[in-house]
Protein backbone atom coordinates (compact mmCIF):
# COMPACT_ATOMS: atom_id res chain seq x y z
CA UNK A 1 0.00 0.00 0.00
CA UNK A 2 2.82 2.18 1.23
CA UNK A 3 4.67 1.76 -1.88
CA UNK A 4 2.02 2.27 -4.64
CA UNK A 5 1.66 5.84 -2.80
CA UNK A 6 5.06 6.53 -3.03
CA UNK A 7 4.85 5.59 -6.30
CA UNK A 8 2.22 7.39 -7.62
CA UNK A 9 3.52 10.33 -5.26
CA UNK A 10 6.79 10.24 -7.08
CA UNK A 11 4.90 10.25 -10.37
CA UNK A 12 3.08 13.87 -9.81
CA UNK A 13 5.80 15.12 -8.08
CA UNK A 14 8.00 14.21 -11.50
CA UNK A 15 5.29 15.08 -13.75
CA UNK A 16 3.95 18.24 -12.85
CA UNK A 17 7.76 19.49 -12.13
CA UNK A 18 8.07 18.59 -15.98
CA UNK A 19 4.76 20.89 -16.54
CA UNK A 20 6.80 23.62 -14.71
CA UNK A 21 9.22 24.27 -17.53
CA UNK A 22 6.68 23.14 -20.09
CA UNK A 23 3.87 25.39 -19.57
CA UNK A 24 3.44 28.50 -21.39
CA UNK A 25 1.89 30.19 -19.32
CA UNK A 26 3.59 31.30 -15.80
CA UNK A 27 0.50 31.34 -13.90
CA UNK A 28 -0.17 27.57 -14.80
CA UNK A 29 3.89 27.12 -14.02
CA UNK A 30 3.08 28.16 -10.48
CA UNK A 31 0.03 26.10 -9.76
CA UNK A 32 2.08 23.19 -11.17
CA UNK A 33 4.50 24.20 -8.12
CA UNK A 34 2.45 23.98 -5.95
CA UNK A 35 1.43 20.46 -7.00
CA UNK A 36 4.67 19.39 -6.86
CA UNK A 37 4.80 20.92 -3.10
CA UNK A 38 2.17 18.93 -2.38
CA UNK A 39 3.37 15.57 -3.63
CA UNK A 40 6.48 16.82 -1.58
CA UNK A 41 4.57 16.96 1.72
CA UNK A 42 2.96 13.81 1.33
CA UNK A 43 6.29 12.19 1.03
CA UNK A 44 7.30 13.79 4.22
CA UNK A 45 4.00 12.25 5.98
CA UNK A 46 4.82 8.59 4.35
CA UNK A 47 8.69 8.95 6.30
CA UNK A 48 6.49 9.63 9.52
CA UNK A 49 7.85 13.62 9.34
CA UNK A 50 4.47 15.25 10.16
CA UNK A 51 5.61 18.35 11.24
CA UNK A 52 7.98 18.78 8.26
CA UNK A 53 4.77 18.24 6.36
CA UNK A 54 2.30 20.58 8.24
CA UNK A 55 5.58 23.28 7.84
CA UNK A 56 5.82 22.33 4.21
CA UNK A 57 2.51 23.33 3.48
CA UNK A 58 2.23 25.90 5.51
CA UNK A 59 5.22 27.97 4.64
CA UNK A 60 6.01 26.45 0.77
CA UNK A 61 2.59 26.29 -0.67
CA UNK A 62 0.72 28.22 1.62
CA UNK A 63 2.76 31.55 1.85
CA UNK A 64 5.69 31.48 -1.02
CA UNK A 65 3.46 30.40 -3.59
CA UNK A 66 0.95 32.72 -2.53
CA UNK A 67 3.41 35.53 -3.08
CA UNK A 68 4.81 34.14 -6.19
CA UNK A 69 1.03 33.87 -7.99
CA UNK A 70 0.22 37.54 -6.54
CA UNK A 71 3.40 38.71 -8.18
CA UNK A 72 2.51 37.06 -11.30
CA UNK A 73 -0.81 38.03 -11.26
CA UNK A 74 0.38 41.46 -10.64
CA UNK A 75 2.83 41.94 -13.40
CA UNK A 76 0.09 39.98 -15.83
CA UNK A 77 2.77 38.06 -18.14
CA UNK A 78 2.04 36.70 -21.54
CA UNK A 79 3.80 36.60 -24.57
CA UNK A 80 4.38 40.01 -25.88
CA UNK A 81 6.08 40.82 -22.19
CA UNK A 82 8.01 37.76 -21.78
CA UNK A 83 11.76 38.80 -21.07
CA UNK A 84 14.26 37.41 -23.76
CA UNK A 85 16.85 35.95 -22.96
CA UNK A 86 20.25 35.85 -24.51
CA UNK A 87 22.06 32.78 -25.20
CA UNK A 88 25.18 32.75 -22.97
CA UNK A 89 22.70 32.98 -20.20
CA UNK A 90 20.57 30.13 -21.20
CA UNK A 91 24.03 28.54 -21.31
CA UNK A 92 24.94 29.37 -18.02
CA UNK A 93 21.45 28.36 -16.64
CA UNK A 94 22.17 24.55 -18.09
CA UNK A 95 25.52 24.31 -17.19
CA UNK A 96 24.46 25.44 -13.57
CA UNK A 97 21.52 23.09 -13.41
CA UNK A 98 23.82 20.55 -14.65
CA UNK A 99 26.38 20.68 -11.65
CA UNK A 100 23.51 20.61 -9.41
CA UNK A 101 22.22 17.55 -10.39
CA UNK A 102 25.70 16.14 -10.25
CA UNK A 103 25.71 17.53 -6.57
CA UNK A 104 22.60 15.39 -6.37
CA UNK A 105 23.27 12.51 -7.48
CA UNK A 106 27.04 12.25 -5.69
CA UNK A 107 24.65 12.76 -2.12
CA UNK A 108 22.85 9.61 -3.58
CA UNK A 109 26.25 7.85 -2.63
CA UNK A 110 25.76 7.19 0.63
CA UNK A 111 22.22 6.84 1.05
CA UNK A 112 22.65 2.85 1.87
CA UNK A 113 23.96 3.81 5.65
CA UNK A 114 21.00 6.60 6.06
CA UNK A 115 18.27 3.45 5.28
CA UNK A 116 19.56 1.96 8.40
CA UNK A 117 19.29 4.65 10.51
CA UNK A 118 15.58 5.54 10.02
CA UNK A 119 15.09 2.21 10.03
CA UNK A 120 16.35 2.63 13.58
CA UNK A 121 14.13 5.60 14.66
CA UNK A 122 10.56 5.79 13.42
CA UNK A 123 9.82 8.61 15.30
CA UNK A 124 13.06 11.05 14.66
CA UNK A 125 10.33 13.57 12.58
CA UNK A 126 7.56 13.96 15.16
CA UNK A 127 7.14 17.32 16.85
CA UNK A 128 8.96 16.41 20.23
CA UNK A 129 11.75 14.62 19.00
CA UNK A 130 12.24 17.52 16.42
CA UNK A 131 11.92 20.40 18.71
CA UNK A 132 14.80 18.46 21.51
CA UNK A 133 17.16 18.15 18.61
CA UNK A 134 17.06 22.18 17.40
CA UNK A 135 16.65 23.38 21.01
CA UNK A 136 19.13 21.00 22.81
CA UNK A 137 21.70 19.37 20.50
CA UNK A 138 22.08 21.82 17.86
CA UNK A 139 20.87 24.88 19.55
CA UNK A 140 23.87 27.05 18.25
CA UNK A 141 23.22 26.59 14.61
CA UNK A 142 19.45 27.09 14.87
CA UNK A 143 20.18 30.63 16.55
CA UNK A 144 22.69 31.30 14.30
CA UNK A 145 20.21 30.23 11.14
CA UNK A 146 17.62 32.65 12.68
CA UNK A 147 19.98 35.72 13.17
CA UNK A 148 21.07 34.90 9.28
CA UNK A 149 16.83 35.40 8.62
CA UNK A 150 16.36 38.10 10.91
CA UNK A 151 19.44 40.25 8.53
CA UNK A 152 17.58 39.09 5.61
CA UNK A 153 14.48 40.51 6.69
CA UNK A 154 15.92 43.54 7.67
CA UNK A 155 18.33 43.67 4.03
CA UNK A 156 15.40 43.30 2.33
CA UNK A 157 13.18 46.03 4.30
CA UNK A 158 15.90 48.18 3.62
CA UNK A 159 16.38 47.53 -0.08
CA UNK A 160 12.56 48.05 -0.10
CA UNK A 161 12.70 51.41 1.20
CA UNK A 162 12.53 54.41 -2.09
CA UNK A 163 15.11 56.85 0.01
CA UNK A 164 17.45 56.19 2.34
CA UNK A 165 18.11 58.64 4.82
CA UNK B 1 -12.49 -4.79 14.24
CA UNK B 2 -10.65 -2.57 11.69
CA UNK B 3 -13.54 -2.23 9.26
CA UNK B 4 -15.51 -1.38 12.34
CA UNK B 5 -13.08 1.22 12.81
CA UNK B 6 -13.61 2.53 9.17
CA UNK B 7 -16.94 2.41 9.18
CA UNK B 8 -17.57 4.57 12.31
CA UNK B 9 -15.51 7.08 11.23
CA UNK B 10 -16.38 7.35 7.83
CA UNK B 11 -19.86 7.83 9.71
CA UNK B 12 -18.34 10.80 11.91
CA UNK B 13 -16.98 12.28 8.84
CA UNK B 14 -20.51 12.24 7.40
CA UNK B 15 -21.90 13.60 10.21
CA UNK B 16 -19.81 16.16 10.76
CA UNK B 17 -19.82 17.05 6.87
CA UNK B 18 -23.40 17.72 6.92
CA UNK B 19 -23.90 19.15 10.21
CA UNK B 20 -21.29 21.65 8.81
CA UNK B 21 -23.04 22.23 5.50
CA UNK B 22 -26.54 22.21 7.66
CA UNK B 23 -25.06 24.79 9.91
CA UNK B 24 -24.02 27.06 6.99
CA UNK B 25 -27.22 26.50 5.68
CA UNK B 26 -28.99 28.22 8.62
CA UNK B 27 -26.57 30.79 9.34
CA UNK B 28 -27.28 32.39 5.86
CA UNK B 29 -30.82 32.61 7.20
CA UNK B 30 -29.59 33.79 10.96
CA UNK B 31 -27.57 36.68 9.21
CA UNK B 32 -30.56 37.97 7.74
CA UNK B 33 -32.84 37.48 10.63
CA UNK B 34 -30.00 39.22 12.95
CA UNK B 35 -29.02 41.96 10.31
CA UNK B 36 -32.73 42.76 10.08
CA UNK B 37 -33.22 42.89 14.03
CA UNK B 38 -30.07 44.79 14.40
CA UNK B 39 -31.59 47.39 11.75
CA UNK B 40 -35.19 46.94 12.75
CA UNK B 41 -36.90 45.32 10.04
CA UNK B 42 -38.23 41.92 9.58
CA UNK B 43 -36.05 40.09 7.60
CA UNK B 44 -37.42 37.37 5.50
CA UNK B 45 -40.55 35.23 6.49
CA UNK B 46 -42.25 34.60 3.38
CA UNK B 47 -40.67 30.96 3.12
CA UNK B 48 -42.49 28.61 5.80
CA UNK B 49 -42.93 29.38 9.21
CA UNK B 50 -40.81 32.80 10.19
CA UNK B 51 -39.31 31.86 6.89
CA UNK B 52 -37.58 29.17 8.02
CA UNK B 53 -37.38 27.52 4.72
CA UNK B 54 -35.77 30.30 3.29
CA UNK B 55 -32.12 28.71 2.77
CA UNK B 56 -33.81 25.60 0.94
CA UNK B 57 -35.35 28.44 -1.29
CA UNK B 58 -31.83 30.11 -2.11
CA UNK B 59 -30.62 26.73 -2.56
CA UNK B 60 -32.72 25.70 -5.20
CA UNK B 61 -32.83 29.19 -6.81
CA UNK B 62 -29.31 29.21 -7.13
CA UNK B 63 -29.38 25.66 -9.16
CA UNK B 64 -31.86 26.96 -10.94
CA UNK B 65 -29.95 29.73 -12.37
CA UNK B 66 -28.03 29.92 -16.18
CA UNK B 67 -25.01 29.31 -15.35
CA UNK B 68 -22.46 31.53 -17.32
CA UNK B 69 -18.80 31.01 -17.64
CA UNK B 70 -17.03 33.60 -19.09
CA UNK B 71 -15.64 33.40 -22.69
CA UNK B 72 -12.09 34.43 -22.62
CA UNK B 73 -11.25 32.51 -19.39
CA UNK B 74 -9.57 29.33 -18.51
CA UNK B 75 -12.91 27.09 -18.25
CA UNK B 76 -10.96 24.32 -16.33
CA UNK B 77 -9.40 26.56 -13.53
CA UNK B 78 -12.75 28.90 -13.52
CA UNK B 79 -14.43 25.80 -12.44
CA UNK B 80 -11.62 24.74 -10.15
CA UNK B 81 -11.93 27.76 -7.85
CA UNK B 82 -14.97 27.31 -6.19
CA UNK B 83 -13.93 23.76 -5.32
CA UNK B 84 -10.98 24.43 -3.86
CA UNK B 85 -12.51 27.32 -1.46
CA UNK B 86 -15.35 24.55 -0.87
CA UNK B 87 -13.24 21.85 -0.21
CA UNK B 88 -10.71 23.87 2.10
CA UNK B 89 -13.64 24.90 3.90
CA UNK B 90 -14.95 21.46 4.65
CA UNK B 91 -11.57 19.36 5.53
CA UNK B 92 -10.96 21.68 8.53
CA UNK B 93 -13.64 19.85 10.42
CA UNK B 94 -11.77 16.90 11.41
CA UNK B 95 -9.39 17.77 13.95
CA UNK B 96 -12.11 19.21 15.95
CA UNK B 97 -12.77 17.72 19.41
CA UNK B 98 -16.93 17.21 19.69
CA UNK B 99 -16.77 15.56 22.92
CA UNK B 100 -15.03 13.35 25.51
CA UNK B 101 -15.29 9.46 24.19
CA UNK B 102 -18.56 7.95 24.69
CA UNK B 103 -18.34 4.77 25.90
CA UNK B 104 -20.74 1.85 24.98
CA UNK B 105 -20.89 -1.75 25.68
CA UNK B 106 -16.77 -0.99 26.73
CA UNK B 107 -15.95 0.40 23.71
CA UNK B 108 -15.15 3.88 23.08
CA UNK B 109 -15.62 6.06 20.64
CA UNK B 110 -14.11 9.12 20.21
CA UNK B 111 -16.36 12.44 19.39
CA UNK B 112 -13.34 13.22 17.22
CA UNK B 113 -12.63 12.63 13.54
CA UNK B 114 -9.07 11.99 13.77
CA UNK B 115 -6.77 13.25 16.55
CA UNK B 116 -3.65 13.81 14.29
CA UNK B 117 -0.38 14.88 16.22
CA UNK B 118 0.12 17.99 14.61
CA UNK B 119 -3.10 19.14 15.67
CA UNK B 120 -3.45 23.17 15.11
CA UNK B 121 -0.92 23.33 12.52
CA UNK B 122 -2.77 21.14 10.13
CA UNK B 123 -5.53 23.90 10.40
CA UNK B 124 -3.02 26.24 9.65
CA UNK B 125 -1.93 24.60 6.33
CA UNK B 126 -5.72 23.89 5.29
CA UNK B 127 -6.16 27.45 5.64
CA UNK B 128 -3.34 28.66 4.11
CA UNK B 129 -4.35 26.77 1.26
CA UNK B 130 -7.63 27.92 1.26
CA UNK B 131 -6.82 31.63 -0.39
CA UNK B 132 -5.90 29.42 -3.89
CA UNK B 133 -9.78 29.15 -4.54
CA UNK B 134 -10.17 32.65 -4.33
CA UNK B 135 -6.58 33.40 -6.22
CA UNK B 136 -7.48 30.91 -8.89
CA UNK B 137 -10.40 31.99 -9.06
CA UNK B 138 -10.22 35.57 -9.35
CA UNK B 139 -7.66 35.47 -12.18
CA UNK B 140 -9.25 32.91 -14.30
CA UNK B 141 -12.58 35.17 -14.14
CA UNK B 142 -10.10 37.82 -16.43
CA UNK B 143 -12.22 40.72 -14.77
CA UNK B 144 -10.00 43.79 -13.44
CA UNK B 145 -12.05 43.83 -10.39
CA UNK B 146 -11.82 40.11 -9.38
CA UNK B 147 -8.14 40.32 -9.96
CA UNK B 148 -8.26 43.09 -7.78
CA UNK B 149 -10.26 41.22 -5.35
CA UNK B 150 -8.21 37.70 -5.67
CA UNK B 151 -5.09 40.23 -5.08
CA UNK B 152 -6.15 41.96 -1.98
CA UNK B 153 -7.80 38.26 -0.69
CA UNK B 154 -4.36 36.84 -1.21
CA UNK B 155 -2.04 39.90 0.30
CA UNK B 156 -4.63 40.09 3.49
CA UNK B 157 -4.60 36.27 4.04
CA UNK B 158 -0.58 36.25 4.42
CA UNK B 159 -0.64 39.29 6.55
CA UNK B 160 -3.09 38.21 9.12
CA UNK B 161 -1.69 34.48 9.29
CA UNK B 162 1.10 35.79 10.56
CA UNK B 163 -0.19 37.12 13.79
CA UNK B 164 -2.51 34.39 13.82
CA UNK B 165 0.32 31.79 14.17
CA UNK B 166 2.02 34.18 16.71
CA UNK B 167 -0.62 34.37 18.58
CA UNK B 168 -1.25 30.59 18.64
CA UNK B 169 2.14 29.94 19.60
CA UNK B 170 1.72 31.69 22.69
CA UNK B 171 -1.04 29.35 23.83
CA UNK B 172 1.12 26.12 22.38
CA UNK B 173 3.65 27.87 25.26
CA UNK B 174 1.15 27.70 27.91
CA UNK B 175 -0.38 23.96 27.19
CA UNK B 176 2.68 22.25 26.27
CA UNK B 177 0.69 20.52 23.24
CA UNK B 178 -0.44 20.77 20.02
CA UNK B 179 -3.14 18.70 19.93
CA UNK B 180 -6.64 19.87 20.07
CA UNK B 181 -8.05 16.91 21.91
CA UNK B 182 -5.32 17.49 24.74
CA UNK B 183 -6.17 21.93 24.68
CA UNK B 184 -9.32 20.80 24.94
CA UNK B 185 -9.19 18.02 28.17
CA UNK B 186 -6.94 20.72 29.44
CA UNK B 187 -9.23 23.34 30.08
CA UNK B 188 -11.84 21.31 32.37
CA UNK B 189 -14.01 23.12 34.95
CA UNK B 190 -13.12 26.90 34.57
CA UNK B 191 -9.71 26.95 33.51
CA UNK B 192 -10.42 28.11 30.07
CA UNK B 193 -7.41 29.52 28.00
CA UNK B 194 -9.43 32.95 27.88
CA UNK B 195 -8.48 33.74 31.19
CA UNK B 196 -4.25 33.06 30.74
CA UNK B 197 -4.47 34.88 26.85
CA UNK B 198 -6.84 37.64 26.33
CA UNK B 199 -4.44 39.21 24.33
CA UNK B 200 -4.10 36.31 22.32
CA UNK B 201 -7.32 35.69 21.59
CA UNK B 202 -7.99 39.25 20.56
CA UNK B 203 -5.73 38.83 18.42
CA UNK B 204 -6.86 35.58 17.21
CA UNK B 205 -10.42 36.25 16.52
CA UNK B 206 -9.31 39.34 14.83
CA UNK B 207 -7.28 37.37 12.33
CA UNK B 208 -9.86 34.74 12.05
CA UNK B 209 -12.08 37.80 10.94
CA UNK B 210 -9.68 38.59 8.43
CA UNK B 211 -9.15 34.66 7.26
CA UNK B 212 -12.77 34.42 6.80
CA UNK B 213 -13.19 37.99 4.42
CA UNK B 214 -15.65 39.03 7.06
CA UNK B 215 -16.82 42.86 7.71
CA UNK B 216 -15.09 44.92 8.64
CA UNK B 217 -11.92 42.76 6.58
CA UNK B 218 -14.24 42.24 3.74
CA UNK B 219 -12.33 44.03 1.21
CA UNK B 220 -11.68 41.23 -0.95
CA UNK B 221 -15.31 41.72 -2.18
CA UNK B 222 -16.41 45.42 -1.14
CA UNK B 223 -19.22 45.93 -3.55
CA UNK B 224 -18.90 49.86 -3.33
CA UNK B 225 -15.38 49.25 -4.69
CA UNK B 226 -15.08 46.27 -6.76
CA UNK B 227 -18.72 45.55 -7.98
CA UNK B 228 -18.02 41.88 -6.58
CA UNK B 229 -14.86 40.84 -5.58
CA UNK B 230 -13.08 38.00 -6.65
CA UNK B 231 -16.28 36.39 -7.47
CA UNK B 232 -18.13 38.95 -10.02
CA UNK B 233 -17.83 37.07 -12.93
CA UNK B 234 -19.68 33.97 -11.33
CA UNK B 235 -22.96 32.90 -11.50
CA UNK B 236 -25.23 30.11 -10.43
CA UNK B 237 -24.02 27.14 -8.37
CA UNK B 238 -20.63 28.67 -8.32
CA UNK B 239 -21.12 31.65 -6.89
CA UNK B 240 -23.21 29.43 -4.07
CA UNK B 241 -19.97 27.49 -3.54
CA UNK B 242 -18.15 31.04 -2.72
CA UNK B 243 -20.79 32.68 -0.59
CA UNK B 244 -21.38 28.84 1.36
CA UNK B 245 -17.49 28.56 1.56
CA UNK B 246 -17.17 31.64 4.08
CA UNK B 247 -20.52 30.49 6.26
CA UNK B 248 -18.69 26.99 6.15
CA UNK B 249 -15.48 28.81 7.50
CA UNK B 250 -17.33 31.10 9.37
CA UNK B 251 -18.71 27.68 11.71
CA UNK B 252 -15.17 26.01 11.25
CA UNK B 253 -13.68 28.84 12.96
CA UNK B 254 -15.67 29.64 15.87
CA UNK B 255 -15.47 26.00 16.49
CA UNK B 256 -11.77 26.53 16.70
CA UNK B 257 -12.02 29.77 18.81
CA UNK B 258 -14.73 28.08 21.33
CA UNK B 259 -11.84 24.38 21.31
CA UNK B 260 -8.74 26.78 21.71
CA UNK B 261 -9.60 29.65 24.22
CA UNK B 262 -13.27 28.73 25.67
CA UNK B 263 -12.84 25.40 27.28
CA UNK B 264 -14.59 23.71 23.69
CA UNK B 265 -16.71 20.84 25.49
CA UNK B 266 -16.11 22.32 28.98
CA UNK B 267 -18.24 23.72 31.49
CA UNK B 268 -17.32 24.73 34.64
CA UNK B 269 -19.53 23.11 37.83
CA UNK B 270 -21.25 20.37 35.40
CA UNK B 271 -19.35 17.72 37.24
CA UNK B 272 -21.25 18.54 40.54
CA UNK B 273 -25.02 17.67 38.92
CA UNK B 274 -23.75 14.96 36.13
CA UNK B 275 -22.11 11.81 36.97
CA UNK B 276 -22.61 9.68 34.14
CA UNK B 277 -19.67 9.92 31.73
CA UNK B 278 -21.79 9.57 28.44
CA UNK B 279 -24.60 11.80 29.17
CA UNK B 280 -21.39 14.19 30.08
CA UNK B 281 -19.87 13.68 26.70
CA UNK B 282 -23.26 14.33 25.32
CA UNK B 283 -23.74 17.44 27.09
CA UNK B 284 -20.41 18.49 25.84
CA UNK B 285 -21.69 18.47 22.70
CA UNK B 286 -24.64 20.59 23.54
CA UNK B 287 -21.69 23.40 25.30
CA UNK B 288 -19.92 23.52 22.59
CA UNK B 289 -22.17 24.09 19.87
CA UNK B 290 -23.62 26.93 22.33
CA UNK B 291 -20.45 28.36 22.15
CA UNK B 292 -20.31 27.95 18.38
CA UNK B 293 -23.55 29.46 18.13
CA UNK B 294 -22.53 32.98 19.85
CA UNK B 295 -19.76 33.12 17.84
CA UNK B 296 -21.32 33.00 14.80
CA UNK B 297 -23.95 35.44 16.12
CA UNK B 298 -20.66 37.45 17.23
CA UNK B 299 -19.23 37.07 13.55
CA UNK B 300 -22.76 38.81 12.45
CA UNK B 301 -22.85 40.88 15.28
CA UNK B 302 -19.75 42.56 14.09
CA UNK B 303 -20.40 42.72 10.54
CA UNK B 304 -23.77 44.69 10.94
CA UNK B 305 -22.22 47.09 13.67
CA UNK B 306 -18.64 47.81 12.09
CA UNK B 307 -17.88 49.48 8.64
CA UNK B 308 -15.51 48.57 6.63
CA UNK B 309 -11.72 49.54 6.82
CA UNK B 310 -9.87 51.56 3.67
CA UNK B 311 -7.03 48.63 2.56
CA UNK B 312 -4.29 51.16 3.77
CA UNK B 313 -5.64 51.18 7.06
CA UNK B 314 -6.56 47.18 7.12
CA UNK B 315 -2.54 46.31 6.11
CA UNK B 316 -1.38 48.71 8.71
CA UNK B 317 -3.65 46.80 11.43
CA UNK B 318 -2.15 43.49 10.43
CA UNK B 319 1.70 44.51 10.09
CA UNK B 320 2.15 47.09 12.48
CA UNK B 321 0.09 46.69 15.30
CA UNK B 322 -1.07 42.66 15.37
CA UNK B 323 2.08 41.34 14.71
CA UNK B 324 4.01 43.28 17.24
CA UNK B 325 1.26 43.04 19.81
CA UNK B 326 1.46 38.56 19.46
CA UNK B 327 5.28 39.16 19.63
CA UNK B 328 4.69 40.82 22.81
CA UNK B 329 2.14 38.74 23.88
CA UNK B 330 4.75 35.71 23.34
CA UNK B 331 7.48 37.47 25.47
CA UNK B 332 4.64 38.11 28.09
CA UNK B 333 3.61 34.40 28.37
CA UNK B 334 7.06 33.35 28.57
CA UNK B 335 7.63 35.33 31.09
CA UNK B 336 4.54 34.29 33.13
CA UNK B 337 5.56 30.21 32.74
CA UNK B 338 8.88 31.43 33.95
CA UNK B 339 7.35 33.73 37.06
CA UNK B 340 4.35 31.62 37.80
CA UNK B 341 6.18 28.08 36.80
CA UNK B 342 3.14 26.55 35.32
Amino acid sequence: MTLYIFYFLSFLAVLSAFMVVYSKNPVHSVLYLIITFFSIAGHYILLNAQFLAAVHVIVYAGAIMVLFLYVIMMLNLNKDTEAQKSNYLKLAATVAGGIFMIVFIGSLKGVEKIENLSAANQSAGLIKNLGQVLYKDYMLPFEMASILFLSAMVGAVMLGKNELK
Amino acid sequence: MVSGYIIYKSIMVVVVFLIGLGIAAYSTYAERKVAAFLQDRLGPNKAGPYGLLQPIADGVKMFMKEEIIPDVSNKFLFILGPCIAMLTACMTGVVIPWSTPITINGVSYPLQITDINIGILYVFGVVSIGVYGIMIGGWASNNKFSLLGALRASAQMISYEIAMGLSIIALVMMTGTISLQEIAAQQSGWHWNIIYQPLGFLIFITCAFAECNRTPFDLPECETELVGGYHTEYSSMKLGFYLFAEYVNMFISSAIISTLYFGGYNMPLIGRFVTDPNMLSILGVVFLFAKIFFFIFFFMWIRWTIPRFRYDQLMHLGWRIFIPLSILNILLTGAGILFFNR
